[in-house]
């Protein structure tokens, strides 16, 4: 008998960058033993855009579209971080109402991100059925943000000192009637993943990683709770008004992806009853045309009757502008935004009423004014829907931020992914993956 | 001689339509199908002449858009078996049918014509056979294309279709073995039998464990989820990753058309074939005493329908498994079939063989 070798050799592949499993664009070089990944090799920056060194071309609220486009699946958080950081700069607070605003915005899009993380794993392992409940549900809390801020993914709805505008009138009961339909389609997907077998033995063990580990990557949110470590950017560094809020952290136990989809379904009902006590605590602030003014007039008649001396029967009473001219209502403002003249733009009535309105305007707008914070640094994380989001940004006095890095909550732990593929089988790419929920935009910046 | 080939030859158009038909419409239905279980619309955009009809004519449009789109071969790939690939796939597929009976004896102008094309005493055999050669096609798909992925898939469809062929084939050991015939047309008239007269004596009524694993199994041959790792879109995007135009709808109406001939088989192995529940040539004998008579040709047509009627309700289990479960990893795959299935399928063997020695042929 003689002994035979035979030849074998791994096979080289390459899984993206235009692969239906990796979203946005990523490329991943896989070495495959039969089916089991030897070894993984991550490719990313498909998606630079240079967010960073835009921001400093910009001004300062110049940046927020910038930041939409950062995790376009929860752009509120993006928002919102950005801003806290330019406030922390500036040494001011924004209004109780505004924070709750942000908050509640910011625990609506946490849902729609896990949703959509949650659906995509699902798709890809073949129930496509999970996908589409997830991306109704989606749709119920989208609608909530279109409403609120007039757009559905490129939002801008906070501004340096504020948010754009209020709450629409009857946002209360709608978001309660979409908190509610979102909760019926999370029990149906609920029996439809969590204990079926395949769902179950697909998620189980793949993609795991230790504790030690994954606070060595400096991986944040969902992925290191999974593992059972507690930190969260709420909890641990309580901001805005999240001290106020009853909420828990759910934690993981072996850091692989059933947890992670334990830990990011449990987060979703804590982020919802958190919407809940923001719209039970919200502090009341002016909504549309308060009470107080009287029906609003055309201007022309106002005019004429102001000409005519009949000053008390338009007293109080607001002119009636152009539906395009922003802030026909915004006596609105100083619910959400800071009475602080550096920041916030002024009423329109204000800007074409009187001068200091005026000034306050252009002081604002105009090139080579704008907000100016004080020299300095400062860091700002907020809990992204995938981990902390960071921003550092640094002021040299001038109207453009001197350097701004993002701390994407994503992008560690993409660092670890060849880690978690190793050893693992080509079909647990697309688990693992998802888990990770890699977001383009956020990652490559 | 003339006449029967005619006949034949009418009965193979008839089920060749008919088959490719129903794959057809499979299409249209399986994405309304899930539409309603997706809370979506489904297809509804194709029309003639502004007639829509909630989109049943998606499968003709889907068809010409098939023969329009460009026929690619990769650079480096085989371009004989390339092109091979899908007609082998498509051709066994098809060429299975002619062993299905799909009615009872039709008494035309004085001859007896069976209803089925082909009569072979060894049809399931010789279904078994085609459904085989079928993943030559598949095989040649993945090692033709000279693409990573298509290769990943053919090895997958492989070894899945390999090994639950052979726990396909050993769960229906005890169905043969209960009615102690290979050929299907014996088989469908042998299930026309009733337990105390009531309950018809089915296949799944004397072999509820393996009409289970024949059905899981099948539907792991179908390659489709939970069981489309071959496919498997997200991962490896299938072992027809390097096919367009007709070449590749060839491939994706053989899945259709092994779907039917999976629920074809079901039908006759485990659900009475053409029987109807207590339809006899002669007429209808309820177990309650009445009975109503009816003409040859009603008894013939109503078992065809019947026929349809359980291939359609299997075809629409098939699309609600599909819709609702996510798909098997490899080893899981292989764990399921070989350490599962295979086991229980031959303890069913083992029972079923036991309980015909000790208390002889159950019929």
């Amino acid at each position: 008998m003689t002994e035979q070798s035979l030849e074998t050799r791994d096979m080289l592949l390459n899984v993206g960058p235009a692969h239906p499993a990796m979203h946005g664009i990523v490329r991943i070089i896989t070495r495959l033993e039969a089916e089991v990944i030897r070894e993984a090799d991550v490719e990313i920056g498909y998606l630079h855009r240079g967010f960073e060194k835009m921001s400093e071309e910009v001004p300062f609220n110049g940046v927020i579209p910038y930041t939409d486009r950062l995790n376009y699946v929860s752009p509120l958080i993006n928002n919102m971080g950005y801003c806290m950081a330019v406030e922390k700069l500036l040494g001011l607070t924004v209004p109780e109402r505004c924070h709750y605003i942000r908050v509640l915005m910011s625990e609506i899009s946490r849902v729609c991100d896990h949703l959509t993380c949650i659906g995509a794993t699902a798709m890809e392992l073949g129930a496509f059925t999970v996908f589409l409940y997830m991306i109704k549900a989606r749709e119920f809390l989208w609608e909530l943000v279109e409403e609120v801020t007039g757009a559905r993914l490129t939002i801008s709805y906070c501004r340096v000192g504020g948010v754009k505008a209020d709450l629409p009138g009857d946002f209360a009961g709608r978001a309660q009637e979409a908190i509610r339909q979102t909760r019926e389609v999370l029990k149906e997907v609920d029996k439809l993943l969590t204990r079926n077998r395949i769902f179950v033995d697909r998620m189980k063990a793949t993609g795991k990683i230790t504790q030690e580990e994954a606070v060595s990557y400096g991986i944040t949110g969902p992925f290191l709770r999974s593992t059972g470590v507690s930190f969260d950017v709420r909890k641990a560094q309580p901001y805005a008004i999240y001290d106020r809020l009853k909420f828990e952290v759910p934690l993981g136990v072996h850091g692989d992806n059933l947890d992670r989809y334990y830990v990011r379904m449990e987060e979703m009902e804590q982020a919802m009853r958190m919407v809940e006590q923001c719209l039970a605590q919200m502090p009341p602030g002016p909504v549309g045309v308060s009470p107080e003014t009287g029906e609003p007039i055309p201007a022309a008649e106002m005019v004429d009757k102001a000409k005519r001396g009949e000053i008390h029967s338009i007293a109080g009473r607001a002119a009636v502008t152009d539906p395009t001219l922003e802030g026909s209502g915004q006596s609105a403002h100083p619910a959400i935004g800071a009475a602080e003249k550096r920041v916030f733009l002024p009423p329109k009535e204000d800007t074409y009423g009187n001068i200091e309105g005026l000034m306050q305007h252009f002081k604002l707008v105009m090139f080579g004014h704008g907000i100016r914070p004080p020299k300095g640094e400062v860091y700002f994380p907020v809990e992204g829907a995938n981990g902390e989001l960071g921003f550092y940004v640094v002021s040299d006095g001038s109207d453009k931020a001197y350097r701004v890095r993002v701390r994407p909550p994503c992008f560690t732990i993409m660092a670890a992914l060849p880690r978690l593929l190793q050893g693992d089988m080509m079909a647990d790419v697309v688990p693992t993956f998802g888990s990770v929920n890699m977001i383009g935009g956020e990652l490559d910046r | 001689m003339t006449g029967y080939f005619l006949i034949k030859l009418a009965l193979a158009s008839v089920v060749f339509f008919g088959v490719l038909n129903l794959a057809g419409l499979h299409t249209w239905v399986e994405r309304k199908q899930s539409a309603l279980m997706q809370d979506r619309i489904g297809a509804n955009r194709a029309s003639i002449l502004g007639l829509r009809l909630f989109g049943i004519f998606h499968p003709l449009a889907d068809a010409v858009k098939m023969f329009t789109k460009e026929d690619f071969i990769p650079a480096g790939a085989d371009r004989f078996l390339h092109t091979l690939a899908p007609f082998v796939s498509i051709f066994f597929a098809l060429a299975a049918f002619a062993g299905i009976p799909f009615g009872d004896r039709l008494a035309v102008g004085g001859q007896m014509i069976e209803l089925q094309v082909a009569k072979i005493d060894v049809a399931l055999l010789y279904i078994f056979a085609m459904l085989s050669l079928g993943i030559y096609g598949v095989i040649l798909a993945g090692f033709a294309s000279r693409s990573n992925y298509a290769m990943l898939g053919s090895l997958r469809a492989c070894a899945q279709m390999l090994s639950y062929e052979i726990v396909l084939g050993v769960s229906i050991i005890g169905v043969v073995m209960v009615f102690g015939t290979l050929d299907l047309q014996e088989m469908v008239r042998a299930q026309g039998k009733y337990f105390l007269g009531v309950v018809p004596l089915w296949g799944v009524v004397l072999q509820p464990a393996a009409f289970f694993i024949f059905l899981t199994a099948a539907l792991a041959e179908t390659k489709r989820v939970p069981f489309d790792l071959p496919e498997g879109e997200s991962e490896i995007v299938g072992y027809f990753v390097e096919y367009s135009g007709m070449k590749f709808g060839m491939f994706f109406m053989t899945d259709f058309i092994e779907t039917v001939m999976v629920a074809c088989l079901a039908t006759t192995l485990f659900f009475g074939g053409w029987q109807v529940p207590y339809l006899r040539p002669e007429g209808f004998f309820f177990p309650w005493g009445a009975h109503l008579a009816v003409s040859q040709l009603t008894y013939v047509l109503l078992g065809v329908g019947a026929f349809m009627l359980k291939v359609i309700v299997f075809c629409w289990l098939f699309m609600t498994i599909r819709w609702t479960l996510p798909r098997f990893r490899y080893d899981q795959l292989m764990h399921l079939g070989w350490g599962i299935l295979f086991p229980i399928s031959l303890a069913n063997v083992l029972v079923t063989g036991l309980v015909l020695a000790c208390f002889g042929n159950a019929n």
